[in-house]
C-alpha cells in the first residue's frame, strides 16, 4: 500500500466514522439509530484493517475484522431485538431539537480539536491527526446520552462513546494490549446485554421506555 | 497462591450455579470469603508473587486491599443467609433469584480481587467494569419500579464514567509507547518511568482517569447513581458495594496519583483531588440534612467518606496515606455493619423510611445498640478506628499547607454529624407505639458485633497490621517503591 493511498483510505474511514456519528443527531426513529451505529462499527473495523495492512500486521488486520463484526453486526443485532413500533420507536420529543443538536455538534467538534492539541503535537502523523475526529464522536455520543429520552437512545449514545474510544486507541498507537482489548470488547458486549434486559424490565414496570418516567428515586 | 483469592469465589459461584441456594450451600459464601481473607493474610506475609503469566501481581498495597475485600466480604456473606431467609419467608424473592444472588455475589467478589491484584491498568479497568455488570442485577434484584430505575441509572452512569477512564487509559498508553516503555500499561513500569511521559498528554489522561474511576468510587461530579443503587440493592450487597467496591475504585486513583506525581509533580494531582473531595463532601452534607430514607442516608455518608479519603490522598504525604488506608478499612467495617443492620431494620418494619422506624431501642435493643454504635463509628468518635484516621488526615493536612481544605471539610462534617444525629434520634428513641417487638435472628447479630469489635480494636491498636500498612503507604507515596 503506498503512503498516499494509505492516508486517503484512513481519512475515508475516519470520515465515514464521523459522518455516521453526527447523523445520529439528525434522525429520530430508533431503527435508524441502530443502522447508523452498525455502519459506524464497519467504518471503525475498516480503519483498523487499513492500519493493519499498512503495517503488514496480520494480528491487527484480524483484530479489525473482529471489531467490525462485533460492532457492525453483533451489537446492532442485539439492539434490534427490542420492538420499535409507533410512538415507542421514535424519539418524539428530544430535550434539544434536531437543528440545535446539529449546531451543538459543530461546537463539540471545535472543542474536540482544541482539547486534542497536545495529543496531535506529540507525534504529528496522519493517524494522530485524526484523533480529534474520535473525540468529536465521543462528545456527540455523550450529548445523545444526556439529551435523548428513550432507553435505546441512551444505549446508542454509550456505544458511540465506546466506538470513539476504540478509534482513539487505534489512531494513537496500534491498539492497547490484546488481552485488554478482548476484555474491553467482552465488557461492552455484556453491558449491552444487561441494558437490554433492564429495558425489557422497564417496559414491564413502567409501560414504556421513556426515561423521563424514571423519577421514583430522588431527594 | 496469588490465584487463590480469585479462584475461591469463582469455585463457590460454580457450586451455587450447580446446587442453588439452600440450607447446605447458604454458608458457602462465608466460607469462600474466609478463605479469601486467609489467602490475603498469607500473601501480605509473602509480600510478593505473581500469577497468570504476569497478569496478576501482589505488592503490599494490593495485599492490604485484598484484606479489606476479605473482611467486608466475610461480614456480608455471614449476614446473607439470615437476610435471604427473611426475604424468602416474606415472599420478596424466590429460589431462582436466591441462586442468582449466590452466583453474582461470588463473581462480584472475584472481580474485585482481580481489580486489586491486576498488574496493569488495563486488567484493572476490565475488572472494575466487570463489577458494574455483575452488580447490575443485584441492584435490580427486587424487580420493582424503584429497583429497575436504580439499576438503569447505575449501569448507564458507571459505564459512561468508566468509559472516560478507558479513554484515559488509551492516552496513557499512547504516552507510554511514545516514551518507549516496554509494557505500556504495567503499574511498575508506568510508576517507575513516569518522569519520561509527555506532560501535556499525561495531564489529559490523569484528569480522565480520576474523573472516570471517581465515578465508580462515588466521588462528585458523577456520584448521582450511588444513593439509588446502594439503597435499592439487598442489604449485604449494599455492604459490599459501599464498604469495599468504592475503595477498590479509589485504589485505582491512588495508583494513578503515583504516576501523576512522577510525571507532572505533586501539584496537579493535588488540586484535582482537593476539588473532587470538597465537591463530594459538599454534596453529601447538603443531601444528608433532612434525609428521609435511612439507606439513602448511609449511601450519602459513603460519598462523604470517599471525599475524606480523596482529601487524604490529595495531601499525599506518608501520614496522610497511612490514615487513608486505615480509613478505607475502618469505613468498610463500619459501613457494612450499618448496611447489614439497616437491612434487618427494613425487614422488621417493612420500609426504609426514617419516619417508619420509631422507638427502635425499645423494640429491638440489640439491633438498635449495634446500629447506634455503627453510627458513632461513622461520625468518627473514639474508640473506633475512623477517629484515628480522620485525626491523621487532619494533622497531615495542617502540616502540609492544605489546612484550609481540612477546615472546610471539618465544617462540612459537622453538618453531616447534625444530619445523621437527628435521624438516629428519630429512629432509635421515641415511643414504639403499637408495633410489636421483634428480635433479629442470632445469626444476624454475629456480623454486626464482629464488625464493631474489629473496628474498635483497630482504633486502639494496629497490631500485626502495622508493617503491612507501612509498606502499603510506601507503595502509594514513592513512585519507585512499587513492587
Amino acid at each position: 500500500m503506498t503512503d498516499s493511498f494509505y492516508v486517503q483510505a484512513l481519512d475515508l474511514a475516519c470520515g465515514a466514522f464521523l459522518l455516521t456519528g453526527v447523523l445520529v443527531l439528525w434522525r429520530r426513529d430508533l431503527a435508524a439509530f441502530v443502522w447508523l451505529f452498525g455502519l459506524q462499527g464497519f467504518a471503525l473495523g475498516a480503519l483498523i484493517v487499513v492500519r493493519g495492512l499498512h503495517e503488514g500486521s496480520a494480528e491487527l488486520t484480524a483484530l479489525g475484522a473482529g471489531v467490525g463484526l462485533l460492532r457492525g453486526v453483533l451489537l446492532p443485532y442485539l439492539m434490534r431485538s427490542a420492538p420499535a413500533a409507533g410512538e415507542e420507536g421514535r424519539e418524539t420529543h428530544p430535550r434539544v431539537s434536531v437543528a440545535a443538536s446539529l449546531l451543538v455538534a459543530a461546537v463539540l467538534t471545535m472543542l474536540a480539536y482544541a482539547v486534542s492539541q497536545p495529543l496531535v503535537r506529540l507525534t504529528p502523523t496522519p493517524e494522530t491527526q485524526a484523533v480529534p475526529i474520535a473525540l468529536t464522536v465521543l462528545l456527540v455520543g455523550f450529548f445523545v446520552l444526556v439529551t435523548r429520552r428513550r432507553a435505546l437512545s441512551q444505549v446508542v449514545g454509550f456505544l458511540l462513546m465506546d466506538n470513539a474510544i476504540t478509534a482513539a486507541a487505534f489512531l494513537t498507537t496500534s491498539g492497547v494490549p490484546l488481552v485488554v482489548e478482548l476484555g474491553v470488547s467482552l465488557d461492552v458486549l455484556l453491558a449491552v446485554l444487561v441494558l437490554q434486559v433492564l429495558t425489557t424490565r422497564m417496559r414491564a414496570a413502567f409501560g414504556g421506555t421513556d426515561l423521563d418516567e424514571l423519577r421514583e428515586l430522588h431527594d | 497462591m496469588v490465584i487463590v483469592p480469585v479462584a475461591l469465589p469463582l469455585a463457590a459461584a460454580c457450586l451455587y450455579a450447580l446446587f442453588g441456594w439452600n440450607r447446605g450451600t447458604a454458608w458457602l459464601g462465608a466460607l469462600s470469603a474466609g478463605g479469601l481473607l486467609a489467602a490475603a493474610v498469607l500473601l501480605a506475609r509473602a509480600g510478593r508473587g505473581s500469577a497468570l503469566w504476569g497478569l496478576l501481581r501482589v505488592d503490599a498495597l494490593s495485599a492490604y486491599m485484598l484484606i479489606v475485600i476479605g473482611v467486608v466480604a466475610l461480614l456480608a456473606m455471614l449476614a446473607s443467609p439470615a437476610y435471604l431467609r427473611a426475604e424468602l419467608a416474606a415472599g420478596h424473592t424466590g429460589r431462582r433469584a436466591a441462586r442468582r444472588y449466590g452466583i453474582f455475589t461470588q463473581c462480584f467478589i472475584a472481580a474485585m480481587a482481580v481489580a486489586v491484584l491486576a498488574a496493569s491498568l488495563g486488567v484493572l479497568w476490565v475488572a472494575v467494569e466487570a463489577t458494574t455488570i455483575l452488580t447490575a442485577f443485584l441492584v435490580g434484584y427486587r424487580r420493582t419500579r424503584k429497583a429497575t430505575e436504580a439499576a438503569w441509572k447505575y449501569v448507564v452512569i458507571c459505564s459512561v464514567g468508566i468509559a472516560l477512564a478507558l479513554l484515559g487509559l488509551v492516552i496513557v498508553h499512547y504516552a507510554a509507547v511514545h516514551a518507549k516503555l516496554s509494557d505500556g500499561l504495567d503499574w511498575v513500569s508506568l510508576a517507575g518511568h513516569a518522569a519520561e511521559l509527555d506532560p501535556g498528554v499525561t495531564r489529559i489522561a490523569v484528569v480522565l482517569l480520576v474523573l472516570g474511576f471517581g465515578a465508580k468510587a462515588g466521588l462528585a461530579p458523577l456520584h448521582a447513581w450511588l444513593p439509588d443503587a446502594h439503597s435499592q440493592a439487598p442489604a449485604p450487597v449494599s455492604a459490599l458495594m459501599s464498604g469495599v467496591l468504592l475503595s477498590v475504585a479509589f485504589y485505582a486513583i491512588l495508583r494513578v496519583k503515583v504516576i501523576s506525581d512522577g510525571a507532572l509533580g505533586p501539584g496537579f494531582g493535588r488540586i484535582l483531588l482537593v476539588a473532587v473531595a470538597l465537591a463530594s463532601l459538599a454534596v453529601a452534607a447538603a443531601l444528608l440534612i433532612g434525609q428521609r430514607d435511612f439507606k439513602r442516608m448511609l449511601a450519602y455518608s459513603s460519598i462523604e467518606h470517599m471525599g475524606l479519603i480523596a482529601l487524604g490522598a490529595a495531601i499525599g504525604n506518608g501520614l496522610a496515606l497511612t490514615a487513608v488506608l486505615l480509613h478505607i478499612l475502618g469505613h468498610g467495617l463500619g459501613k457494612s455493619v450499618l448496611f447489614i443492620g439497616s437491612g434487618q431494620i427494613q425487614q422488621a418494619v417493612g420500609s426504609s423510611q426514617i419516619a417508619a422506624v420509631r422507638g427502635l431501642a425499645a423494640r429491638s435493643p440489640v439491633l438498635a445498640g449495634a446500629f447506634a454504635l455503627g453510627l458513632l463509628a461513622l461520625v468518627g468518635l473514639p474508640p473506633f478506628s475512623l477517629f484515628a484516621s480522620e485525626l491523621g488526615i487532619a494533622r497531615a493536612g495542617f502540616t502540609s499547607g492544605l489546612g484550609w481544605a481540612v477546615a472546610v471539610a471539618l465544617a462540612l462534617m459537622l453538618v453531616v454529624l447534625a444530619g445523621v444525629g437527628g435521624a438516629a434520634g428519630r429512629m432509635l428513641l421515641g415511643d414504639p407505639g403499637a408495633a410489636g417487638a421483634r428480635t433479629p435472628l442470632r445469626s444476624g447479630v454475629v456480623p454486626l458485633v464482629a464488625g464493631l469489635v474489629a473496628c474498635a480494636a483497630l482504633g486502639v491498636t494496629l497490631g500485626p497490621l502495622k508493617p503491612l500498612l507501612d509498606a502499603a503507604t510506601l507503595v502509594a507515596t514513592v513512585p519507585g517503591a512499587a513492587r
